[in-house]
């Protein structure tokens, strides 16, 4: 029973800190850039702001614009509970593993996408056609990356990956982990949205991608829109960090260890904002055309990772 | 009971084909015609369930019938029972539809009775390909099934390229049926047809034989599901046939290849070595990456979804060529897990396909064009066609809970178990086939994203889209039933894998009971290695979606809604051509895949006389000739052509020349018997 109400304390830990993950991401990168920026609570600001605001809505749209913003919080919140964050193994496995989880966030991209269509602008069917190619090519290689840390663990369950890692730590300097790092990490950038595969403090661009999608949506709506992709950033950061450097997390539920397990979260999650805002400051973002090339390398990135996992197993 | 049963599905059948005959009309004819097939079908269906359940299997020997080739025997077994009652699974929704759509042809445009006659006749001929229990009666129906089939692909007889795509589908079909029938004559190696006594001689046979028996098998059965290379057909002739046909044939008589292949290679011949299951497995996963990648590239609604039975005709494929490797080298619970997950895609993608043909046939009813670049907000003048689309949409794009997601999971789980097999070099295929896997459902999903989006979304594109009109009840009716059936299927995996565990269980060497698969409310791979429950994901999204919006409540958040323009950069005055079209949305992933496509572009511009600044017209144009086109069926086309017209110059058409023919054809003959 603690167990499942951890899962949900957890579900909830995720909501509440995904809009300052963004936040300290935003003001990191001015600060790199020489700019003051906003404060890295601004996120929970505009949620609220978003939240109390009225929504106006295009007359073309259908009930699947309505319905879309619910499906994509509701799949993004139900990868939180299905992923390690705070504590192993989790009382959901049974619900599903991996394979679960990868197909959950097609969910919430299939149906933006939808609602990106609905409206009959030209931008949001732009932001969709862009989404779903990025995805289509992205989506496999996240699969691929995380099947090459299943082949080592024996398993497809997410919580026996990390209990694995964890009684055997040799495993993540090996050539199928740092591979299936490398190409996720790409993958990370790719998914959520960030530099060199979209700019997402760009506004009203011809090359925007996510932006575009949702440039329709206001008041409550786009809250939930945005809140959802705050959370896949933080679902993408948690997978990199939990399933390669899973040290920390809990594996028996004292509130000492969870005490701890939390507060690695939060330093992990510090580290890779860190290292995103670095990287955004070094790089300029990709011409559309090429940013299949950059999947297609991260996609032969897992390919190679999961053929020597396989060889080694 | 079981006698019944049968009796009562032939003497349905038979009613249906005489309310045809006797060229029932009106909305009551068509309606008792459809009787017929629904209740043909369902007795169809519990035959199977029954035989399944009971374990014993339903056999009627009719030795009389036919004096020849040991007669007409059928034998109905698990294995045939499973697609017996996938037949049924669309038949029934297919054929209610039906009575709504070929209202249609009461003007006279197509010949309803005949269009009757062939459909009951059909169904009748699939079922009986189940039941066959030796090579002549499975022959005969086999060839009953193509034919009857061939004459419901040119049901709109006026259009040419209704003839064009028929001729295309008879010439494949009967390539296969060569195929087939050299693959039983190897088989039988003289002795008895029936399968009985098949299963024991094969054993006996030389491994050469044996391995020509299963590429005969495979390419023959193949051409049938549509494997690349072997795919032409399905483009071509799915579009032209009436929408609930083409449901019936993309639904199940695809499928019927892969029931052929099973019981040839898995039950006659008992499996063989693992190079065989490898090119099943090569096949399927080329298949399933190339035909959602053409799908990707079109814009005829009916066209996109006969590429995509492609595509899933290759992941059916990569799940039983799995099954065939594990059990070439005796790892049976594996091998099952691999059969297992290639049949329940089968059973989901009949279901799928099936509501997806009916959608389309809504939508071709309403507005007439199966092109997506004329369609467009049909969401709000057809809800239920939209919704039933948009279920089909998400269930092919494997997304839980619905039915695609479990039998996706399954294979792919099967593949993942692929470091069990003794051999590196296969085993290292295996990870290369997740990917492609992966990447197939990837694009299917962008594939149905723009297949849905384009076609209900936004703005009408055309009058005819603009003036649509919601399907009647009767068409609304099977895809209901359909649509009911993705879900089923996708949340209740537990008593679906246990009941094709039965199908499969002893056949070939595959034991009598599978172990090592669990199944209680989550499904659970041999030794654990993965774990899923559609079941619980979807009561999990189910609450979570209702828990938001009391949330709100909770927290009061502002509910204002207004009702404004779309917004279009301070221009006003939003029209259709403001919109995205179907090849923009596809213009990424042509560019990424430029390498296969490889489109031709024409681009010609009309400058005015005065100034090339001020262009007058546009006009682009642009081609995508399939691989296989270019560089197989063209030059063959091509050659077949100048072996005939060579032939031409012989038949001069004048009586002397002939005569001379037969003169020179009488001395050549007495020579050969002189030396002879």
């Amino acid at each position: 029973m603690t167990g499942y109400v951890l899962e949900i304390a957890q579900a909830f830990l995720a909501l509440l800190l995904a809009p300052g993950l963004v936040g300290f991401v935003h003001w990191l990168k001015a600060r790199l850039q020489n700019r003051r920026g906003a404060p890295p609570w601004q996120p929970y600001f505009e949620l609220n702001k978003l939240f109390g605001k009225e929504m106006i809505v295009s007359t073309n749209a259908s009930w699947l614009f309505h319905l879309s913003p619910y499906i994509v919080f509701a799949s993004a919140i139900a990868v939180t509970l299905l992923i390690p964050l705070i504590a192993v193994p989790l009382s959901f496995d049974s619900v599903g593993d991996l394979l679960l989880v990868v197909y959950l966030l097609l969910i919430g991209t299939f149906f933006l996408s939808l609602a990106g269509l609905d409206p009959g602008t030209a931008f949001g069917g732009m932001g969709a056609s862009r989404e779903m190619t990025v995805a289509a090519i992205a989506e496999p290689t996240l699969a691929v990356a995380i099947f090459s840390l299943a082949i080592g663990a024996g398993t497809t369950s997410l919580s026996r990956i990390v209990t694995g890692t964890l009684a055997n730590p040799g495993v993540t300097i090996s050539p199928g982990h740092m591979l299936a790092f490398a190409a996720l990490f790409i993958v990370t950038l790719a998914e959520t949205g960030r530099l060199p595969v979209d700019n997402p403090s760009t506004h009203l661009e011809l090359t925007m991608i996510h932006e575009a999608m949702i440039l329709e949506y206001s008041g409550r709506y786009l809250a939930l829109v945005e809140w959802a992709s705050w959370l896949k950033l933080l679902i993408f950061f948690s997978l990199l960090s939990n399933l390669f450097v899973p040290w920390g997390l809990a594996t028996v539920l004292t509130p000492a260890a969870l005490a701890i397990a939390i507060v690695t979260l939060i330093l992990k999650l510090a580290v890779f904002a860190i290292v995103v805002a670095l990287f955004e400051t070094r790089i300029a973002k990709l011409r559309l055309f090429r940013v299949p090339e950059l999947l297609g390398v991260s996609f032969v990135l897992a390919l190679l990772a999961v053929t020597s996992s396989f060889l080694l197993k | 009971m079981t006698y019944s049963l049968f009796l009562l599905m032939i003497l349905a059948y038979t009613a249906g084909v005489l309310a045809a005959l006797m060229g029932a009309k009106g909305k009551s004819g068509r309606g008792l015609v459809a009787l017929g097939a629904v209740l043909g079908a369902g007795a169809g269906m519990a035959l199977g369930a029954t035989v399944i359940v009971s374990g014993t299997p339903f056999s009627l020997l009719l030795p009389d019938l036919l004096p020849i080739g040991g007669g007409f025997v059928l034998h109905l077994d698990a294995l045939g029972s499973f697609f017996l009652i996938l037949i049924g699974l669309v038949a029934i929704p297919a054929a209610i539809y039906g009575v709504g759509y070929t209202a249609a042809y009461e003007d006279g445009r197509s010949s309803l009775r005949f269009l009757g006659v062939m459909f009951n006749l059909f169904l009748l001929s699939m079922g009986l390909v189940t039941m066959a229990g030796n090579v002549l009666t499975f022959l005969l129906m086999w060839e009953g099934m193509s034919l009857t089939s061939y004459f419901l692909v040119i049901t709109e007889t006026s259009e040419e390229s209704t003839l064009r795509a028929g001729s295309w589908y008879a010439a494949m079909t009967h390539a296969g049926l060569a195929l087939l029938l050299a693959a039983f004559m190897l088989l039988t190696n003289g002795g008895s047809g029936s399968f009985a006594d098949l299963r024991v001689n094969s054993a006996a046979l030389p491994a050469t034989a044996r391995n020509a028996i299963f590429l005969l098998a495979f390419l023959g059965f193949g051409s049938k599901a549509g494997i690349v290379p072997l795919h032409v057909w399905l483009p071509k002739a799915h579009p032209a046939a009436p929408s609930h046909v083409s449901a019936l044939m993309s639904g199940v008589m695809i499928k019927l290849g892969i029931y052929g292949l099973l019981r040839v290679v898995l039950d006659l011949l008992g499996g063989g070595p693992a190079w065989w299951g490898s090119l099943v497995l090569g096949f399927g996963v080329v298949s399933a990456l190339l035909g959602v990648l053409y799908a990707l590239m079109e814009h005829d609604l009916k066209r996109l979804l006969a590429y995509h039975s492609v595509e899933n005709i290759g992941i059916i494929l990569i799940g039983i060529g799995a099954g065939f490797i594990f059990y070439s080298y005796g790892l049976m619970t594996l091998a099952a897990l691999g059969l297992i997950g290639g049949l329940y895609h089968t059973l989901n993608h009949a279901s799928f396909k099936g509501l997806l043909f009916l959608g389309a046939g809504s939508v071709l009813h309403a507005t007439h064009t199966r092109n997506m670049e004329k369609m467009g907000g049909l969401i709000k003048r057809m809800p239920w066609t939209a919704l039933f689309f948009l279920i089909g949409s998400v269930a092919i794009s494997a997304l839980p809970p619905f039915n695609g997601f479990a039998s996706e999971w399954l294979v792919f789980q099967s593949l993942l178990a692929g470091f069990n097999i003794p051999k590196p070099e296969l085993a290292v295929l295996m990870p290369v086939a997740v990917g492609m896997l992966a990447l197939t459902s990837g694009l299917a999903a962008a594939c149905f994203v723009k297949a849905f989006g384009i076609s209900f979304l936004a703005l009408p594109r055309s009058p005819e889209a603009e003036n649509a009109q919601e399907a009647p009840l009767s068409m609304r009716i099977g895809m209901g039933i359909l649509a009911l059936a993705c879900i089923v299927l996708g949340v209740a995996p537990v008593i679906v894998v246990p009941f094709l565990g039965k199908v499969i269980s002893g056949l070939g060497h595959l034991p009598q009971t599978i172990t090592g698969l669990t199944f209680n409310l989550s499904l659970q791979t041999p030794e654990a290695f993965g774990q899923v429950s559609p079941t619980l994901a979807a009561v999990g999204l189910f609450l979570i979606l209702a828990m938001i919006p009391v949330a709100f409540r909770i927290f009061r958040v502002n509910r204002g809604l207004r009702l404004g323009e779309t917004w279009g950069c301070g221009r006003t005055g939003q029209t259709p051509r403001m919109e995205y079209t179907a090849t923009a949305f596809a213009e990424p992933l042509r560019r990424v895949f430029a390498e296969l496509y490889r489109p031709t572009k024409e681009l010609s511009i009309d400058f005015h006389p005065d100034s090339k600044y001020f262009v007058e017209s546009i006009e682009y144009k642009s081609e995508i000739t399939p691989l296989f086109d270019r560089w197989f069926y063209d030059p063959l086309l091509r050659s077949i052509r100048f072996v005939s017209r060579q032939v031409q110059r012989l038949q001069g058409g004048s009586l002397h020349l002939y005569l001379v023919y037969i003169a020179i054809l009488l001395v050549i003959l007495l020579l050969a018997a002189r030396w002879l």
